[in-house]
């Protein structure tokens, strides 16, 4: 069975957001109110971790985009009490929100801060209220949220690639926020196929990933010249 | 139609169930407006969402969750000290289990209920029944809740027996009531040895699920790999900090009632003395705990650990954290080592120090370590807003009005057990004294 997982090159990384907004838009994500978000209720499946150290004009800024890691060994799914979010055989960690209570114990325990809750019932201003993506489905008020590696996509490709009766190629399923992303600095497929680009990539000599000694084998690996850059 | 009850040796005790005076109303009508604007701010709560409240990304967590810590662990005053009290036979205990056994049962239910009100779909709150997973920590909590709720209302009912068949028999109000939970009591030999079984299995069975309810509240944190939260020293450290809470709470509720009740015949100074005696032992125990848990800390050193220390020592809630080590040790033990201070007035202060110590001690460890995220998360910051304030406050209402209505239904002091000391305590405490010196005891038991 193959296990999906993410490589991303920060050494490529322009910084620009571009995965940022495609996730958004692709999963329907909720628009938050500036004053809401401010106070850090900002909601993003595709976060974009931003850190500027020393002082202007020697100043040293990174920007990390962070999706969820799809921990192999979830702290988030051992503390649900209701089995509103899990981890599939395929390595996905998932959200089943017509579940979920609400009680934000997988926030509380989730060490990379990925998930997201709905404080209020979620709004889509202006157009992208009536843009969104049908394949999925709209959140409610008061239930936790968070990237699902577009798992919309899977189906998709799984249906296509079961009716011509073949495995699913590499790269045929990819998230948003590779597609988007202009300096190919994202790469997505199954880890377990030596072929795939990701199983190359994720041997790379610069290769780390964040949260390593945590004992949660996270499915996000960055490539960096310098390991915390 | 009134019938004149009798004059009692302990009537000052029954005299609260038959008449009321007007500071009762006047209070009684404050608390209750104080719990439907809690009950009101609540039903915007779950009509808008949880966005009301302060809580935010990362610190997911807030008042609601610091209070239920709390709550559950005043709880812990009552049953567990009146089983403790009980089982080592200290005559002191008679005029104070009641009491101690009424605060868990109410404070029990408004912990057991705060959960719920962080939820953010309390609309699916069946689904812990339903889809409930018992690998979670929160069902492991949700499961010892509910057994100590139990065992602790069971244990506060059945001491109570005697006491309801006595105001059953001098007749007057809801003389329906106490026949239905007298349960037929008329004080034969064989209805007392079977009570006092029953009290003595449950009070052994009660003292684990105690210990095993706060315990279980402080894995809720330490289960998780955040640092300031991942540590083995929180179950012990829980507990220690519960009964600590809890007996504060227990002496402010005495001196409360003692003054409103006119009690001073029962309660005596006696009792304090000996219960403040046992504050400040906790509070020794509970600074030892913090000690440890922050020694460690600091010397190891590990950064983010380190980071969250920090946070705790000198960033925006610096003044809770040294508030509580102001609150729950530096005044306690000054008040209570000394002969001088430790009057009446000086307990009352104390207790009250330890209680809000206690708090800001429940808040300092549950949100300092999620405002400070791994990796290059920004720092969060906590500010409750007024909802959140109104449920706490309706909380401690809901607590004092229950008190309250509890007291005018049945007495807040056993009166058979008072009564039981004034007979058989006398001759067995004198015998066990006697079993105690060397020679031989007077009567085989």
């Amino acid at each position: 069975m193959a296990k999906w997982a993410m490589v991303i090159d920060l050494d490529k990384c322009t910084g620009c957001g571009a995965c940022n907004v495609a996730c958004k838009m692709e999963n329907n994500v909720a628009i938050v109110d500036p004053d809401e978000a401010q106070s850090g209720r900002v909601m993003f499946w595709m976060d974009m971790m931003t850190s500027i150290e020393g002082e202007f004009p020697n100043i040293h800024a990174r920007r990390v985009p962070k999706p969820c890691f799809h921990c192999d060994d979830p702290p988030c799914t051992v503390v649900c009490p209701v089995g509103a979010t899990y981890r599939n055989p395929e390595g996905l960690v998932a959200q089943i929100y017509h579940r979920c209570i609400g009680c934000r114990y997988c926030m509380a325990a989730c060490p990379f801060t990925a998930k997201s809750f709905n404080w209020y019932e979620p709004k889509w201003i202006g157009e992208s209220s009536d843009v969104g993506n049908p394949d999925v489905s709209r959140r409610m008020v008061g239930v936790v949220e968070k990237c699902s590696f577009c798992a919309h996509r899977l189906q998709k490709v799984r249906e296509t690639a079961d009716l011509e009766d073949r495995p699913i190629r590499d790269e045929e399923y990819v998230p948003a926020c590779m597609e988007s992303c202009p300096a190919d600095a994202i790469v997505f497929g199954d880890i377990e196929d030596r072929n795939s680009r990701v199983y190359r990539q994720s041997h790379n000599y610069r290769v780390f990933r964040y949260g390593e000694d945590l004992g949660v084998e996270p499915k996000v690996y960055y490539l960096a010249r310098r390991t915390g850059t | 139609m009134k019938t004149k009850p009798p004059i009692d040796q302990d009537e000052t005790l029954f005299r609260p169930i038959y008449e009321t005076g007007r500071g009762f109303y006047v209070a009684f009508g404050i608390l209750l407006l104080i719990f439907l604007w809690a009950l009101y701010m609540y039903a915007t709560q779950v009509w808008f969402g949880l966005g009301l409240t302060g809580m935010n990304e990362p610190v997911t967590w807030g008042f609601y969750i610091v209070n239920f810590v709390f709550f559950i662990g005043i709880s812990h005053a009552g049953t567990l000290i009146s089983a403790i009290l009980r089982l080592s036979k200290a005559e002191w205990r008679r005029p104070i289990t009641r009491m101690a056994e009424v605060i868990t049962a109410i404070v029990l239910a408004i912990g057991g209920l705060h959960p719920i009100l962080d939820l953010g779909r309390p609309d699916r709150m069946l689904n812990l029944l339903t889809a409930g997973r018992l690998q979670s920590p929160l069902l492991w909590d949700v499961t010892s809740i509910t057994a100590y709720f139990t065992a602790s209302t069971v244990y506060l009912y059945l001491p109570m027996i005697p006491d309801i068949a006595r105001i059953r028999d001098r007749g007057g109000k809801l003389k329906w009531l106490y026949s239905f939970m007298a349960w037929g009591w008329t004080g034969t030999e064989h209805q007392k040895h079977v009570l006092n079984r029953a009290i003595n299995i449950l009070m052994v069975m009660v003292i684990p699920i105690a210990i095993s309810v706060h315990t279980v509240i402080s894995y809720i944190f330490s289960m998780t790999l955040q640092p300031g939260w991942h540590s083995t020293i929180f179950g012990p450290y829980f507990v220690v900090g519960a009964i600590f809470s809890g007996i504060a709470a227990l002496m402010i509720v005495m001196i409360a009632f003692r003054k409103a009740y006119h009690l001073e015949e029962y309660l005596k100074e006696i009792h304090f003395r000996y219960l403040s005696t046992l504050l400040l032992i906790m509070s020794l125990i509970w600074f030892y705990f913090t000690f440890s848990e922050y020694l460690t800390g600091v010397f190891g050193a590990e950064p983010h650990e380190m980071q969250i220390i920090m946070y705790k020592f000198t960033g925006p809630f610096a003044l809770f954290f040294w508030g509580m080590v102001f609150c729950n040790f530096v005044l306690p033990v000054i008040i209570l080592s000394f002969k001088k201070l430790r009057t009446i007035r000086g307990i009352l202060i104390a207790s009250i120090a330890v209680v809000i110590g206690m708090w800001l001690e429940r808040f300092i460890i549950v949100v300092p370590s999620l405002a400070n995220p791994r990796l290059d998360m920004p720092t969060g910051i906590y500010i409750p807003t007024v909802l959140e304030w109104a449920l706490f406050a309706g909380g401690i209402s809901v607590f004092v009005m229950g008190f309250m209505l509890f007291s005018k239904f049945f007495p807040l002091i056993s009166i058979w057990e008072i009564e039981e000391g004034r007979t058989h305590g006398r001759k067995e405490v004198e015998e066990r004294i006697h079993s105690y010196l060397p020679g031989r005891a007077r009567t085989s038991s």
